[in-house]
């Protein structure tokens, strides 16, 4: 379990993360959702041990992330941050061998070589692993660096807006990706996202952000209220259902 | 080695690398026999006068071209060293401000202590790079990202200033002439004993391999660092320690040649690529024959005078470069 104890994030004039406690479960899928600013990426990358806290502490399975050793958190946590390097021209298969790095140190062995081949089937990336990162369209370069994190082999998996630059069908995809890989291979899989249809329809644990501070947490089925969606974005949503999920509405 | 089988779609890799090798050795020979006074072959296997002949070779021709293939070399390893640092592709010791610094260090010692060995020169001269390389960076991290242009434009501007500073008072103590022989590379003044610190750069080079996988993660950013448990700030420090001091040595040698490095790397990354375990040995062995063959061409065109090697290798460099960047429609960034 990730535990998040009063974590808080300030900058000179602002509080970015305001005195934050959570606690990430050790499987199934947890959506972090609210509108933007709400300092959901910064409390992602805090958690990551990425950028330093103001206050508060992260626990990952006891681990205080500040203090334990890069390594041995690389082998329980690993974040995907948006906006990659793009421009590196590695191909496919080299990208995820990197995932490996933490187990492997520079030389991979037999069981990260598998590793690498699991993470890039697993993607449907078998065709392209030999092609550049640059030669691939936005949802293939999407999918190389996931297999990335996934070749890392973490219990825990961190994703900032994994689904951004992605169209609808391949966001899609994306998701049900996502919830496979939680459901068959038990990770614990922590998104950032924007869209809460995707939150309300994959999502096992919901945690809704707002100017710095945690307004709910609980099952997809409390987000998706109409007066707790108007309170946490400060629009109207009409809430409808179809086929079981409860989706928003906010076009009209 | 896990690239292997990737790689043998794309090309094969060792028997490519022997090629290389090969062509590098070619290059080498030429580069031996090319040269104003004479030195007939015959006379160095057969033993007549070749007193004069084995000695012409020992202090001259071979420094030359050891100089030659140890500066393209170190100076390729480099700049795509600080390409993956920087994250940028435009930037080598020339554009960023280090050659400059370097050059203001040897003219520091050469006014406050001409008499210290070249060595401890060297030291000077990198320590100088280094700090203008932190202070470049800082400055980089300040200004909003934009074009990756934007970067080496102030780089150049960075090494400007710094270069007026040192043209300054090397006008007043009068060491212009020796202010221009550092920084506009020239092998037609290497003789033995001119040349040997070369092979520290050439050392380094050879010692970033060990490095080669921390490097390209460095490449993917900083958070990716940190995600795969690495130390950002100490991969930092071990890559620009190398560079600067690979600049101040070819600062107190030869002199540098502007661009080689920038231009070597850009070519191995668009045909192999930046994973600097498969790049590095690839821009290794381009930057010594590259920088070979300017010098042959430039000692040849015009026999028995000589075009300065930098020369040459800005015309055939931005003209290679052109092509791939027109050919391959290659993004940057």
């Amino acid at each position: 379990m990730i535990e998040i104890q009063n974590l808080t994030k300030r900058y000179d004039d602002a509080t970015v993360v305001d005195d934050v406690s959570l606690a990430l479960p050790e499987s199934g899928i947890t959506a972090i959702v609210g509108p933007n600013g709400a300092g959901k990426s910064t409390l992602l990358s805090m958690v990551a041990r990425l950028i330093p806290s103001t206050s508060g502490r992260v626990l990952v399975d006891g681990l205080d992330v500040q203090e334990t050793p890069g390594a041995v958190l690389a082998k329980r946590l690993a974040i995907l941050k948006q906006n990659n390097q793009v421009g590196m021209r590695l191909t496919v298969s080299e990208l995820v061998a990197f995932g490996r790095f933490p187990h492997s140190g520079g030389r991979p062995t037999v069981e990260d070589e598998r590793h690498i081949d699991e993470a890039i089937s697993y993607l449907g990336l078998d065709d392209l692993r030999n092609r550049f990162l640059d030669e691939l369209s936005g949802g293939q370069r999407q999918r190389a660096f996931v297999a990335m994190v996934l070749a890392q082999d973490t219990k825990y998996v961190l994703l900032d807006e994994p689904l951004n630059s992605l169209d609808m069908k391949h966001a899609a995809a994306m998701m049900k990706l996502l919830r496979r890989t939680a459901d068959d291979l038990g990770r614990s899989i922590t998104v950032v996202i924007h869209d809460i249809n995707f939150a309300s329809i994959y999502a096992d644990h919901v945690v809704a952000m707002r100017d710095g501070r945690v307004m709910l947490q609980g099952g997809a089925g409390d987000l998706m209220q109409e007066a707790v969606l108007q309170d946490i974005y400060d629009t109207v949503v009409q809430v409808r259902e179809v086929e079981g999920h409860r989706l928003g509405l906010h076009y009209l | 080695m896990q690239a292997a089988a990737s790689m043998s779609v794309r090309f094969r890799p060792v028997a490519g690398l022997v090629l290389a090798v090969g062509c590098v050795a070619v290059l080498a020979v030429i580069s031996l026999l090319i040269g104003v006074a004479d030195m007939p072959l015959g006379d160095l296997l057969s033993g007549d006068g070749s007193a004069q002949a084995i000695q012409l070779l020992l202090v001259s021709r071979i420094p030359r071209t050891l100089a030659l293939v140890l500066s393209g070399m170190s100076m390729g390893v480099a700049a795509l060293i600080m390409q993956m640092l920087f994250r940028n592709r435009f930037v080598e010791p020339t554009t960023t401000g280090m050659v400059e610094a370097a050059s203001l260090g040897l003219l520091v010692v050469a006014l406050l202590a001409p008499g210290l060995p070249i060595f401890y020169k060297m030291v000077v001269a990198s320590g100088f790079a280094l700090a203008a390389t932190f202070m470049f960076l800082r400055l980089v991290s300040k200004i909003p990202a934009g074009s990756s242009l934007i970067v080496p434009l102030l780089g150049l501007m960075f090494g400007g200033v710094i270069n007026a500073v040192t043209t300054f008072f090397a006008y007043r103590y009068d060491l212009l002439q020796s202010l221009a022989t550092w920084i506009n590379g020239d092998f037609s003044g290497v003789l033995r004993g001119r040349y040997e610190l070369l092979w520290v750069a050439g050392g380094l080079a050879v010692l970033s391999y060990l490095a080669a996988d921390r490097f390209t993660v460095a490449g993917l950013g900083q958070s990716f660092t940190r995600n795969l448990g690495l130390n950002y700030g100490r991969i930092l420090a071990f890559g620009l320690v190398i560079v600067s001091m690979v600049s101040a040595s070819a600062v107190v040698t030869a002199g540098t040649v502007p661009f080689l490095g920038l231009i070597v790397a850009n070519v191995v990354s668009l045909t192999v690529g930046d994973n600097l375990r498969r790049a590095l040995p690839w821009v290794a062995l381009s930057g010594a024959g590259f920088l070979l063959a300017c010098d042959i061409v430039g000692r040849v065109l015009r026999f028995p005078y000589e075009i300065p090697v930098g020369t040459v290798a800005g015309v055939f460099g931005s003209g290679i470069f052109l092509y791939l960047l027109l050919r391959r429609r290659a993004r940057f960034g």
